[in-house]
């Protein structure tokens, strides 16, 4: 079970929360601009990368609002969390 | 014909049900003051507060005067006596009191946070139906909510101010130390409270055997 730290209540139980995805994927500036493909590319495909990963987390069951984590896929470990929209730790091999 | 004075039709009910009223009984037989007891807290007024990150200072303020205490910091509670204000999350503040009305309590709030300039600095909710109170006291309360609490509560690192959202037994509670007795109370889901006080007995069960 993952420990996901929520800036605001402190480590918590996975139990705690919902997934959100990838973080960090940007509304398109013009949607009219985008054909279908373009579309479907930003409604749907997300990376899936072994490794360092920024993703969204929801605290449901506390605060309710949303950060954002870096987690190593691979390993699970957590290198840490921010607000949605706030920087984050990038981390790097 | 007159539907109010037919009297084959039964009177509406007029007293007040609690949530979790029906297991009074069983929570009165269940435990003593050496070990652990619990009892609900019925009909406390709620309410709820909502405040956008550029009021806060102006909410703070306004609904500190009312409140006859501070805003409460992140996982922490305020208030001696009455009212209570618990930190839900940023922004999200929940107001508790046993000597008012969920209805008078809101508009003593709201007219608090909008007197200022004539249009209100935050958003003020009754929500006292929504949750009712149960509080879980005694040396083995700890005990009893570790069996469904994934919660740190080790008095380093949880103690009286403490309030936060946490999962009791998979449901959604407000877990709130009052003091070290310990005493905890747990503001539950209406819909919730039968199932989380049969859970709360049930996990009793164990600490409250004679030796
Ligand atoms: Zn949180």
């Amino acid at each position: 079970m993952l420990l996901i730290p929520c800036p605001w209540c402190g480590p918590r139980d996975e139990a705690e929360f919902r997934y959100g995805g990838q973080a960090r994927v940007a509304y398109p500036e013009d949607p009219w601009a985008l054909d279908d493909t373009a579309w479907a590319e930003y409604l749907f495909v997300r990376d899936n990368p072994e490794g360092w990963f920024a993703e969204r987390w929801f605290h449901t069951a506390g605060c309710r609002r949303w950060c954002d984590v870096m987690r190593d896929t691979a390993t699970n470990r957590v290198a840490g969390s921010a607000p949605t929209g706030a920087s984050l730790t990038e981390v790097t091999k | 014909m007159d539907e109010a004075v037919n009297p084959t039709l039964p009177l509406p009910r007029v007293e007040r049900q609690s949530p979790a009223g029906h297991l009074a009984q069983r929570c009165a037989a269940t435990g003593s003051d050496s070990t652990v007891t619990l009892y609900e807290v019925p009909f406390l007024a709620q309410v709820e507060l909502r405040v956008d990150p550029g009021e806060e200072r102006c909410a703070a303020r306004t609904a500190g005067e009312f409140l006859g205490c501070a805003l409460p910091e992140p996982g922490r509670w305020t208030g001696h006596g009455r009212p209570h204000a618990l930190w839900c999350g940023p922004g999200w503040y929940l107001v508790v009191d046993d000597s008012a009305t969920g209805r008078g309590l809101a508009a003593g709030l709201a007219a608090a946070v909008g007197g200022e300039y004539g249009a209100q600095c935050a958003s003020v909710v009754d929500v006292s139906a929504q949750r009712t109170v149960l509080e879980l006291r005694g040396p083995r309360a700890r005990e009893v909510l570790a069996h469904g609490c994934d919660l740190d509560l080790h008095p380093r690192r949880f103690g009286p101010g403490n309030y936060t959202h946490t999962l009791l037994a998979k449901a959604t509670v407000g877990l709130q130390q009052l003091d070290n007795g310990p005493t905890y109370r747990l503001l539950v889901r209406a819909s919730y409270a039968d199932y989380l006080v049969n859970w709360l007995l049930d996990a009793m069960c164990e600490h409250v055997m004679e030796h």
